[in-house]
């Protein structure tokens, strides 16, 4: 890649002496095939450089301290929101992003609650939040009959406890768990208030004993490697701790499913900071990402699904047809979304979050 | 007047790298939380005076108001102290041996103890995952041996965070007793055994209190990293092990509360002074000693 970019810079001097164009991409770790960066190299002429992170709370930072130096930055819904409400974000030029057409209005529909009209994002993947299960050990535990489906699993006191024993692990995410504990509590999953919170409380301290971590990423190696039989986690980690297990031939078969109960749905937005220094080139990444085959590509690769309607024809079937990225209708219904967090019930989610995870 | 630019040099980066930072930080804590780049108000755009006016300690105030503060620091203080008595327990044997090592093994002892630190800290506390983990290196180690039947449950638990910061910060307890004992005129302990003593009470009576000074070095070159320590607590412990560091990166990056972020990190930085002071007053009261 070091040695294409020297040879289109120096394509880039023959034909005019300007400098190199560049753009600057920040994106969650391990979310595209490589081989399109270097493919909108070779079709623009633009230096791509790519960074990584690897949660939302980092990249917020960066952008809140200002003049982050990125010309595209790839927050989830819930944050996005509330970073355009600081300012974080310009408004995208339509005029500049012919490939718009190619975007799917359900998605579209769901993420306008964070980005009214979708002004300021394009949806790049979405994927929902979920349970990994061991089923093996699950089923050795539990006895065949095993709520593998159903958030029971992870917040009913009396499988929790017999899980103890071969490892669970909850993500790291209070937006992402307390909404699913709210959920099994048949409230509103997007429930801020103090009884809401009260709820979740009640619902994840009499299984916090039994969980063995709070990590947002340890799990995927962990269950791949048979370490722990159960992970709250995002599907296409989980998808991705499955194929892994798969590759190593150890025996361990794992199964991600959404919970019949309601599970959360989430969406990873595109968005050129108000301060981006090339905000053209961005909108020419932006164009270049939403053509129907590249993103096929990226979600072939990363095994997430995408916004992009017209990408689906070009969608291998491992990704198309597994329900476990692209849920069928009814499924679909059964998945919810929430709204941002304000800076006051944030800090009371963050409390809850350290009392459960700390017990003080 | 050349006496007095020497002196200014190491006072101008005290200034640059310590006392300018810190004030920036207590500004911040003064300031109130807001959506706005950067996430607080108010700034220096609103004006000095403006900027005076609205500070207050209302975030000092909201510290005490919620428990978690003073235990997390208190609980921090604890895994400290416990982790630098530990520290020091398999730091002084070490250095013991180093220094009554032959003279020409010293250097590569040393070297090995200096070793580690070639190689990223981060990496190496990553390394302790594979080996304390259940389906770790020590535990196939031990149920190969036969000594358990069942893999231990190490990592995730604060006995991982105990020997992280023992590992990680042991060539800094090391360093400064092996120091003191290397320096240690030998025939002191042959005239205690001609006078009596046996090896044991030679070892209290004339070694332990001479290398006094590097313990005390070592101590606090331990404890106070440890107290503030963020990522061996992170990688290697498990959600109960509450710590300011873990508790102070919550208030920036979750609660994106930068001003009582920089509250916490005041009082974190008050509390480290009594044992800088201490140190300082150590090393002061060494250097007129030997002199």
């Amino acid at each position: 890649m070091h040695a294409l970019k020297l040879g289109m810079s120096a394509l880039a001097l023959t034909a005019t002496v300007a400098t190199a164009e560049e753009v600057r991409v920040y994106n969650w770790s391990d979310y595209i095939d490589e081989e399109l960066l270097t493919k909108f190299e070779e079709e623009t002429g633009i230096d791509l450089i790519y960074d990584v992170f690897d949660s939302n709370e980092v990249l917020e930072t960066k952008m809140l301290a200002g003049s982050s130096g990125y010309d595209i930055v790839v927050p989830t819904g819930t944050f996005l929101s509330r970073q355009i409400q600081a300012g974080v974000f310009q408004k995208l030029d339509p005029a500049q992003l012919p490939n718009l057409e190619n975007m799917w209005d359900v998605i579209e529909a769901r993420t306008a609650a964070y980005d009214p009209d979708n002004a300021y994002s394009i949806n790049y993947m979405w994927g929902t939040t979920g349970l990994g299960v061991n089923v093996g050990k699950v089923k050795e535990v539990l006895g065949e009959d095993a709520p593998i489906d159903s958030l029971a699993l992870i917040f009913d006191p009396a499988n929790m406890e017999k899980l103890a024993e071969c490892g669970v692990h909850f993500l790291d995410a209070p937006t992402e768990l307390i909404p699913a504990a709210l959920a099994y509590a048949g409230e509103d999953p997007d429930g801020k208030s103090k009884e809401a919170l009260a709820k979740a409380e009640e619902v994840l301290m009499a299984v916090r004993p039994y969980v063995q971590k709070f990590h947002s990423s340890e799990y995927i190696n962990a269950l791949a490697n048979g370490d722990i039989c159960v992970a709250v986690g995002w599907s296409g980690d989980v998808l991705q701790a499955r194929d892994r297990a798969d590759e190593a031939e150890n025996g361990v078969e794992i199964v991600y499913n959404a919970a019949k109960e309601g599970a959360l749905m989430w969406f990873d937005q595109m968005a050129i900071p108000a301060d981006a220094p090339n905000p053209e080139g961005a909108h020419k990444f932006l164009n270049f990402i939403m053509d129907a085959q590249n993103m096929a590509a990226a979600s072939n690769y990363v095994y997430y699904a995408n916004g992009n309607l017209a990408s689906q024809e070009y969608l291998i079937e491992d990704v198309i047809d597994d329900t476990a990225i692209y849920p069928d209708e009814a499924a679909l219904d059964n998945l919810f979304t929430v709204t941002s967090w304000g800076a006051k019930d944030q800090r009371s989610l963050t409390r809850l979050w350290t009392k459960i995870k700390s017990g003080t | 007047m050349r006496r007095a630019a020497l002196i200014a040099v190491p006072y101008a980066w005290l200034l640059a790298l310590f006392l300018v930072p810190f004030a920036i930080v207590f500004k911040m804590s003064l300031s109130d939380i807001a959506i706005a780049i950067p996430p607080y108000t108010p700034t220096l755009k609103d004006g000095l005076a403006e900027m005076i006016r609205a500070f207050d300690f209302e975030n000092y105030v909201f510290l005490t108001e919620d428990d978690l503060y003073w235990k997390a620091y208190l609980s921090s203080l604890k895994i400290a102290a416990i982790a630098t008595v530990l520290t020091l327990l398999v730091g002084y044997p070490m250095a013991y041996g180093m220094a009554r090592a032959p003279e020409e093994w010293r250097p590569t002892l040393m070297m090995l103890v200096i070793l580690p630190f070639w190689t990223s800290f981060l990496i190496r506390v990553y390394a302790w995952i594979g080996i304390l983990s259940t389906e770790g290196f020590l535990n196939q180690f031990l149920l190969w041996t036969g000594l358990i039947s069942a893999p231990l449950t190490i990592l995730n638990t604060a006995a991982a965070v105990y020997i992280g910061i023992v590992y990680t910060y042991l060539p800094f307890m090391i360093l400064p007793i092996y120091a003191a004992l290397d320096r240690m005129d030998g025939s002191l302990i042959e005239a205690a055994e001609d006078l009596g003593c046996s090896r044991l009470s030679a070892f209290w009576l004339v070694t332990f209190p001479l290398s006094r000074g590097g313990v005390i070095a070592g101590c606090l070159l331990v404890f106070i990293p440890a107290l503030g320590e963020f990522v061996i607590p992170s990688l290697l412990g498990g959600s109960g092990t509450l710590m300011i560091g873990k508790v102070l990166f919550e208030e920036f990056f979750n609660n994106r509360d930068w001003p009582v972020a920089s509250a916490v990190a005041v009082i974190l930085l008050l509390i480290l002074i009594i044992p800088i002071v201490l140190f300082q007053l150590n090393q002061q009261k060494q250097a007129e000693a030997d002199r």
